[in-house]
């Protein structure tokens, strides 16, 4: 039989593997669609999907975004967005984890929603919707809460994790576990037409002091809840940030929250856990 | 002493963006939170002249309070 990389290179259009003759191959030798956009990735060919990234993102950037393992502990109003732009964007393997079925109230806002699948657990939305828009991509389907005592085992060989999580305990819980792992984590929180994002990396503390004033309870979304348009804003700006970490470049949102405001169109950045100042030893 | 108040989010709803008070040497922020109608639990992040600060801190003369609310969504 003839070697893959010759059949791909065969049926190469304008220097680009089309999605016909990925899904050839895979068919023909017996690959799957992941095993065959990494070989195309590693010999610098670029699936026909990408072209488009191919002037901001490179073929051996494609390759780490497609080698990175993103956990998105929440697949709802933020969760829905997030894979849907990380399967888009070529991350190879996505966890997601929730423990939650959908409901009617949910449809207003989370993308992996439909009538069609009201009483069925999210992350197995997640998962088909994945496998319709990008198969190449691995889903892991987690229907469980995330907590300090399952994380370490749901965040094993993560790269990031984004919390897409509707409760600032769990939150906090996520944050621990990250800090204890060693694993970027890119926060995001909403609120009716407010919201917020920042990054920390291992060692800082940064959601801890987002959440310092926090006792119990919701915020503001108790009473706002959310539209359709505030998670979608926020989910971006956190995919933005995880595609930055895994590539290493650009200025990520550390030690710095973006507050948002879409009522009054607003801005705001608020340092975040930045140090105290380390007096000099000497 | 003069001190300036800036809200954000919900807690500008019926009150003001930003505002400038007099106020008691010895104010602290928990007692501007409180005449606001605000309550602790509402409140997410206090900035005195940009800076994360408690509610037990104490405000001086020219000082600039901004609170944001607790967001906690997903």
């Amino acid at each position: 039989m003839e070697n893959i990389l010759d059949f791909l290179l065969e049926r190469l259009k304008d220097g680009l593997l089309p999605w016909a003759a990925q899904k050839e191959a895979a068919e023909l030798f017996g690959w799957s669609y992941a095993a065959v956009e990494e070989l195309a990735l590693e010999n610098g060919i670029f699936p026909a999907r990408y072209q488009r990234n191919r002037n901001m993102i490179s073929v051996a950037e494609q390759l780490q975004l497609f080698r990175s393992s993103v956990a998105v502990i929440g697949c709802g109003g933020l969760g829905g967005y997030v894979i849907e732009e990380l399967a888009r964007l070529g991350v190879g393997r996505i966890v997601a984890v929730d423990p939650d079925i959908f409901e009617e109230h949910n449809l207003n806002r989370q993308l992996l929603s439909s009538p069609g699948n009201l009483g069925k657990p999210k992350v197995e939305a997640a998962l088909t919707r994945v496998n319709e828009i990008n198969p190449a991509v691995t889903v892991t389907p987690i229907r469980d809460a995330f907590c300090t005592a399952n994380g370490p085992e749901l965040l094993e060989g993560v790269t990031v994790a984004v919390d897409a999580l509707d409760s600032i305990a769990y939150r906090l819980e996520l944050a621990e576990t990250c800090t204890e792992l060693g694993i970027p984590m890119v926060h995001g929180a909403i609120g009716g037409w407010y919201g917020h994002v920042t990054t920390q990396l291992p060692g800082d503390s940064t959601v801890q002091s987002i959440y310092r004033n926090w006792v119990e309870g919701k915020g503001i979304e108790k009473h706002l809840g959310n539209p359709a348009f505030t998670p979608a804003v926020i989910a971006s700006l956190e995919v933005a940030e995880v595609c930055k970490i895994v590539l290493g470049k650009g200025d990520l949102l550390r030690n710095r929250k973006l507050s948002i405001d879409l009522l009054d169109m607003e801005i705001h950045e608020i340092p975040c856990g930045v140090p105290l100042e380390l007096v000099s030893a000497a | 002493m003069h001190i300036k108040v800036k809200l954000f989010a919900t807690f500008r709803n019926g009150r003001f963006k930003e505002a400038g008070q007099e106020r008691q040497e010895g104010t602290n922020c928990r007692k501007i939170i409180l005449e606001l109608g605000l309550t602790e639990e509402e409140i997410g992040i206090i900035l005195v002249n940009g800076r994360h600060a408690s509610l037990d801190h104490l405000l001086q003369d020219g000082d600039t309070l901004s609170l944001f609310p607790l967001v906690g969504g997903g």
